[in-house]
């Protein structure tokens, strides 16, 4: 390797050789004498060697190509994570190098791009959600609820919060990780076995005065909506709780928005608004709330539209930062600081190209295809599709308790004719038996379904 | 030093542009659906969104990145943010439908290629911070240091000693997120001032360590850009407290090859990806914070763990001790593999030579600055690491012209400003990180920038008190942005329910 590097301009030895004299020093090495020996000693890297651009791209590529993708296989996969398409003006949008390059928007008057950008993110996730605010964004779903479950919690003074039977695993030990240390207890509340929806008389036997917020998610992770989510937050209302809806943001074009509902918070996941799904990360976490009390106590960024003081023009800067952890320190209502700004930008690209009546046919698209696959797939002699008499969006479950087959079963042998089949619930949700989670989204051609619905004809057939 | 002048659409909101059924997407054609959908489900109320055609979409955005400065369009000297150049063919490897159409529940044979990249990564980050395993799962740096701070915590509950060890000590000199995250994390924080050196007072941490002691957080070098000398005893007193050493990782671009927090006595270290290893920030986020700790304290890392057995590499969800799940599946991917590329292409040789310049171009800097009129260096005789932090105190008592001032007449000259008033402890502070990347006529031109700004400081402050002029829109009104009549933080409304 040459000492001069493509990204270290200053290694070229007659450069650095001029500005070590400059400051008076002998050599590289003495601007780190400060270090005691006996640290710098045991510091050389046993890494690989430096290689050139091109051998670097053939390595990564390579790896990389050795994944079989959801592209090369017809999946049936989301729980958390979803399948859709991203269009091509997006990614353009987010590969802009002003955007991608720039830090957090601190200088407000240079960044006005950015910040505008997540002021609209902010008004479209409002909308969206029905809800007065919105921050620009968090990590993702499960910290989103983690933050709304302590952001409750703050507010109220309790230290309860109840959480449905079916919420995604990982969701739930997300908030169990971030409520222990802020002592939250998390209360289970039950859901009915046929139709899902939360059991009345156990929330209303759970939900006292120490509770702090009640959640539910809308749809639910098993894809069925819930019909009695109005009366769930009056019921969480009346003692003094705040209600919490998790909801995912595409169901939004047609279904109840969380603040149609009377929630006070919402949360969710954003990657399906133009965000690829990228092995599960990064995601971005949907957070807004109504109201003075709550928007003080929210967490992360918020962008307000204000003018320049010349008041020639309007312009856009971070605003109540004394919430944040570098003004109050370990006051702040969160600690975050770096967060999911590009892919936020990429949620607000892809709403403002989809419009309310983009969302609204997109939603009826994945309505039609997912119907037409449990419709198909009922007709399955022993399958057992949804497990719920609900209003399902998206997600459905399918119960192979008739077949004597194991779900885990079910899916090698699909992945044997190229099909990844959904996720087996067996282990989550042992009471749902033989069971596995279906996704179906506007990707699903009526072709790849049959497909689905053929091979598991087959490997019925051959139990 | 090269003109600027920043692009200046007025670009109005998006919905200002929205005019009622113009469409930016296609779908393709399905039947009908089902619709006999109770209506208590249904939306009563559609969300107004914009309706815009897809060339008004991407004008609207290609507008507004206009308006907005990146690393790509000059030097970002924010101290402690890393703000380096971000190799492009990092961008080019992670846009491949091999990444991007992975889902993270895919049959573990089907993704052998991202898991073997996340193992080899893993193994790499622990030998440059020489620790023993890596969760390469926080989203950030703040998400690393909860994360973090609750290893600790499940540490003391396994020793029974969470109950007593509840204090987490931060000297007053660190990094917003560190007290925030050790409060998050059900800690009490104690800080200690800085010495009259600007490094940890050993002296005042003697006397903070207790039987209630969980540990301390700790950047080396610090955000003065100066190597804690003392770091050896600073570890032996808090380990002999009974408490444990965290390292954040924010300023590891200096040391890379030259020292590894595992052998200044850290137990925990968070790395901040999207800093060293030269991922972009891409506004705000995405980053990624991975975590490395000790043998000792592996058993306690988020689950699930990147694992190898013989040639096949798997998710290890069986870990009894785990803190649990800090986030959904396993990690910011697309940032993790442009680091994985990052590293690949530098080699040890190559991350070396980040340390040996990024210091080489604070030194110089900091003596060129430091020679500016109104401009001090506190603590001159220390050679600084990374960054160094100006004062910018006599100027302001001078000419009234102060830190946030100058370094809006930076933005006039197409540099970005240094971060301001921070850290707490050196007064009209001005925090300037180069970092590696930039050229020696990068620098000097940022020296011409900073002395033009203080003649005019002594000469027409007006000038510079005003500023800036050159950029997307002028001094912005912070006020009216954040008082409770006027705020506002969406299209729609005031922040008072009206």
């Amino acid at each position: 390797m040459s000492e001069a590097h493509p990204y270290i301009p200053n290694s070229a030895p007659k450069i650095r050789e001029g500005m070590l004299r400059e400051i008076g020093a002998r050599d590289v090495q003495a601007l780190f004498a400060d270090i005691p020996e006996s640290i710098r000693k045991d510091s050389t890297l046993r890494l690989p060697g430096s290689r050139s651009e091109m051998e670097t791209s053939v390595q990564v590529s390579g790896l990389l190509s050795t994944n079989v993708s959801t592209r090369d296989v017809v999946s049936f996969l989301g729980g958390g994570v979803w399948p859709h398409y991203v269009p091509a003006a997006v990614d353009e949008i987010v590969s802009r190098s002003e955007f991608i390059t720039s830090y957090t928007p601190y200088q407000p008057e240079i960044s006005q791009g950015m910040l505008q950008a997540l002021f609209e993110y902010q008004s479209m996730v409002a909308e969206l959600m029905g809800m007065e605010f919105a921050n620009s964004s968090l990590y993702d779903w499960a910290t989103a609820l983690g933050e709304a479950a302590r952001m409750a919690s703050r507010v109220t003074g309790r230290d309860e919060f109840l959480v449905p039977h079916y919420v995604q695993p990982d969701r739930l030990r997300t908030l169990k990780t971030f409520c222990e240390p802020a002592g939250i207890e998390i209360v289970e509340i039950g859901q009915d076995r046929r139709t899902g929806s939360v059991l009345q008389d156990d929330l209303q036997r759970k939900v006292s005065s120490k509770v702090a917020g009640v959640y539910i998610e809308n749809p639910s992770y098993l894809g069925f909506l819930e019909p009695n989510a109005k009366r769930i937050g009056e019921i969480a209302h009346e003692k003094g709780a705040l209600f919490i809806i998790g909801a995912d943001p595409v169901s939004l074009g047609l279904f109840a928005s969380p603040g149609e509902l009377n929630a006070d918070i919402a949360v969710g996941e954003g990657q399906p608004l133009g965000n690829h799904m990228n092995y599960g990360g990064p995601l971005l976490g949907l957070f807004a709330c109504r109201g003075d009390r709550l928007l003080r106590q929210m967490p992360g960024r918020l962008i307000g539209m204000t003018t320049t003081k010349d008041g020639s023009s309007k312009a856009f800067t971070m605003v109540l930062q004394t919430r944040e952890q570098h003004i109050r320190r370990e006051k702040a209502s969160s600690n975050i600081c770096t967060n999911e700004a590009l892919c936020a930008v990429a949620a607000a690209a892809y709403l403002a190209l989809m419009g309310p009546q983009g969302l609204e046919r997109l939603c009826k698209n994945i309505l039609a295809n997912s119907s037409y696959a449990m419709r198909q797939l009922k007709k399955l002699d022993g399958l057992n599709v949804p497990q719920f008499e609900a209003q399902h969006f998206k997600e459905f479950t399918i119960g192979f308790d008739k077949t004597g087959l194991a779900a885990s079963h079910v899916n090698a042998k699909l992945l044997q004719r190229g099909i990844q089949g959904g996720i087996c619930l067996h282990d989550q949700f042992p009471e749902l038996g033989q069971s596995a989670l279906y996704c179906v989204t506007e990707l699903h051609t009526r072709e790849s379904i049959d497909r689905l619905v053929e091979a598991m004809k087959v490997i019925l057939e051959g139990r | 030093m090269m003109p600027y002048r920043q692009a200046q659409w007025e670009e109005p909101l998006i919905i200002e542009r929205s005019s009622e059924g113009q469409v930016g997407f296609s779908l393709p054609n399905t039947e009908a659906p089902p619709m006999n959908i109770p209506s208590e489900l249904l939306r009563q109320i559609p969300p107004r969104l914009p309706e815009l055609s897809e060339t008004e979409v991407v004008r609207h955005y290609i507008r507004l990145s206009q308006e907005n400065y990146g690393v790509d369009l000059g030097i970002y000297p924010l101290g402690s943010c890393t703000m380096k150049y971000n190799p492009k063919l990092l961008d080019r490897v992670v846009a491949t439908t091999k990444l991007q159409d992975l889902h993270p529940l895919q049959d573990n044979e089907s993704v052998q290629g991202i898991l073997r990249i996340f193992y080899e990564l893993s193994q790499w980050l622990a030998e440059i911070v020489g620790l023993s395993k890596v969760s390469l799962q926080p989203a950030a740096g703040a998400h690393g240091e909860f994360t973090g701070a609750m290893i600790m915590r499940a540490y003391h509950r396994k020793n029974g000693d969470l109950g007593k060890r509840d204090e987490l000590i931060v000297p007053d000199s660190a990094h917003g997120t560190n007290p925030a995250s050790a409060a998050m994390a059900g800690f009490k924080v104690v800080e200690i001032p800085s010495g009259e050196d600007g490094c940890v007072d050993v002296k005042a941490l003697r006397s903070s360590l207790s039987p209630r002691t969980a540990g301390l957080m700790l950047t080396n070098p610090n955000t003065l850009g100066i190597f804690e000398a003392d770091i050896l005893e600073i570890a032996r007193l808090v380990h002999e407290a009974g408490g444990l050493l965290y390292y954040d990782g924010a300023n590891l671009n200096a040391i890379l090859g030259k020292a590894k927090p595992g052998r200044m006595g850290f137990d925990i270290v968070h790395i901040n990806i999207h800093k060293t290893f030269a991922t972009p920030h891409g506004g705000g986020g995405p980053g990624s914070g991975p975590v490395a700790v000790t043998k000792e304290l592996e058993r306690f890392l988020p689950v699930p763990t990147v694992e190898c057995a013989g040639d096949k590499y798997y998710l290890d969800f069986d870990r009894p001790d785990s803190i649990g799940k800090i986030r959904s599946f396993w990690g910011n991917s697309s940032v993790l593999v442009r680091a994985y590329a990052y590293i690949l292409m530098m080699g040890q040789d190559g991350l070396e030579k980040v340390a040996d310049i990024s210091v080489l171009n604070a030194n110089y800097l900091a003596r060129k600055l430091s020679q500016v009129r109104g401009l001090e260096l506190p603590y001159a005789d220390k050679v600084r690491k990374h960054e160094f932090v100006l004062s910018a105190a006599k100027m302001a008592h001078e000419t009234g012209v102060t830190a946030a001032h100058l370094s809006k007449r930076l933005l006039d000259f197409g540099i970005h400003a240094p971060t301001v008033y921070f850290p707490l402890i050196v007064d009209e502070a001005l925090m300037i990180e180069p970092t590696e990347t930039v050229s020696k006529q990068d620098l000097d031109e940022a020296v011409e920038a900073f002395s033009k700004a203080s003649i005019e400081a002594y000469s027409t402050p007006d000038v510079v008190r005003d500023a800036p002029k050159n950029t997307a829109v002028s001094r912005i009104d912070e006020a009216r942005a954040s008082h409770p009549k006027t705020m506002k933080l969406t299209w729609r409304s005031n922040a008072q329910p009206s």
